[in-house]
């Protein structure tokens, strides 16, 4: 799908940690990041709307999530349990945000 | 309208003519539909291969919206093997970002689990470090690889050794210990990589390569990982379509493996706790690509309709109706992951 100038590894993780067959993975994530499924193919759309809502993108700027600080938004953004994401949190005491738990 | 443009199955080029296309693909679809007890292709599934054939286009692609997402066996060694020298870390970073990888997958050179053992406490700084700094979700991968637990490179008795003799009592023991071998390690490395690194999931690639034995201890360390961690993402993508019957009366959940094709060996994955499955349709070298492509679209489709998991199918060097070569023309890729996705409705590569 593209990876990230797409939402190729939002559609991903559904698969595979879900287990969700494509069209149930790409319209929850769709729905989930409020554009059309059609758009997440877009790398014009999804560039953008990756940088409103900082999730991480592939042309980077200073001061953005390029990393875990960006699965930390997936995370939430996608109510799904990032394995890195919950071990983070874990090895550093975060507790503090209730959607993580 | 003259020949047509395309290949063996050992990617040498061929001229076809349009008439012979369709007979290779329906000869092929009918072969594929009696071993595996499936439905054969439609009139309209033939004429949109030929069509794909037909088609001058050096490249093609699917239809805007059938985009899947595509998963990978062995990443980190694709760079290795060209040797270009840049850690495992970096490699991670060129796929996501430079190649707009779906996902990415940390991997041993040696791609097997029972050499991974070994090197598992330098491979889970890697990934710790990786998962990090990357976005993508990441597997660990490697292969079951039965072949390494029997003699002379592991501690078990050689059944193929044994077999010639007629010890086929024997034969099944050492089948069965090596299995327990390789699930021991399976397990351990699966779950190091997953509880103490931050992998998202596990890959088991080429599984069944060394026969029912391999394709059952497979299913075993899934279903022991997915017991430990029901939110592990785990992928098994097979070598061929055919379960071998090497020791022929193994058993997963009261089913026998031997002789099993891609939609019966999909609904023990699941049960398994398998989240993606990857059916392997082998090639032969000796036929045309339409042949080897056809063949492959009725074992997979079959699959992808018996499925309620995602199905990614493995096409690469020698499988999926990818030419058996180390660098694979794109126009046969191209061609054989198009009809793959639209014909199957598949959810990944």
């Amino acid at each position: 799908m593209g990876g990230i100038r797409t939402a190729g590894d939002l559609v991903a993780r559904l698969q595979l940690n879900r287990g969700m067959r494509i069209d149930a993975a790409k319209k929850y994530v769709a729905e989930k990041l409020g554009v059309s499924v059609l758009d997440l193919s877009d790398t014009v759309v999804m560039s953008e709307v990756r940088e409103e809502l900082d999730i991480g993108r592939v042309n980077e700027t200073p001061a953005v999530a390029k990393g875990i600080d960006a699965k930390f938004r997936i995370a939430e953004l996608l109510d799904l349990a990032i394995n890195c994401v919950n071990m983070f949190k874990e090895r550093v005491g975060i507790r503090a945000y209730q959607s993580f738990d | 309208m003259g020949k047509i443009l395309t290949r063996m199955g050992d990617g040498s080029r061929v001229e076809m003519t349009a008439a012979e296309i369709q007979q290779d693909l329906e000869a092929a679809a009918q072969d594929a539909a009696e071993r595996a007890n499936v439905p054969s292709l439609t009139d309209d599934e033939i004429k949109y291969l030929l069509d794909l054939y037909k088609c001058k286009d050096r490249v093609v692609g699917v239809e805007e919206g059938k985009e899947c997402c595509l998963t990978y066996d062995n990443m980190t060694s694709k760079i290795k093997r060209a040797h270009i020298p840049i850690s495992k870390i970096q490699q991670l970073l060129l796929f996501e970002r430079g190649l707009g990888a779906d996902t990415l997958e940390l991997a041993h050179i040696d791609y097997s689990f029972k050499q991974c053992k070994h090197v598992v406490q330098y491979e889970k700084p890697n990934m710790e470090q990786a998962v990090l700094q990357t976005i993508a979700p990441i597997f660990y991968g490697s292969m079951p690889n039965l072949g390494l637990y029997s003699v002379p490179d592991g501690p078990v008795a050689n059944p193929g050794d044994m077999l010639p003799l007629g010890k086929i009592e024997e034969s099944k023991e050492a089948f069965e210990q090596m299995a327990e071998y390789a699930i021991k390690d399976m397990v351990y490395v699966g779950s190091e990589l997953y509880e103490k690194a931050g992998a998202d999931g596990i890959n088991f690639d080429t599984t069944a390569a060394a026969g029912d034995a391999e394709f059952y201890a497979a299913l075993k360390a899934a279903e022991i990982l997915h017991d430990k961690y029901p939110d592990m993402g785990i992928e098994m993508g097979m070598s061929g379509e055919f379960i071998l019957g090497l020791h022929s009366e193994i058993e997963y959940n009261g089913v026998r493996l031997a002789g099993l094709y891609p939609q019966d060996q999909v609904k023990l994955a699941e049960q398994a706790g398998v989240t993606i499955f990857g059916p392997a349709i082998n090639i032969g070298t000796n036929e045309s690509l339409p042949w080897n492509l056809a063949r492959s679209i009725v074992f997979t489709k079959a699959c992808s309709e018996a499925a309620e998991i995602p199905i990614h199918a493995n096409l690469g060097m020698g499988v999926g109706g990818v030419p058996l070569t180390l660098t694979p023309p794109l126009d046969a890729l191209s061609r054989a992951s198009k009809a793959h996705v639209e014909l199957c409705r598949l959810d990944g590569l």
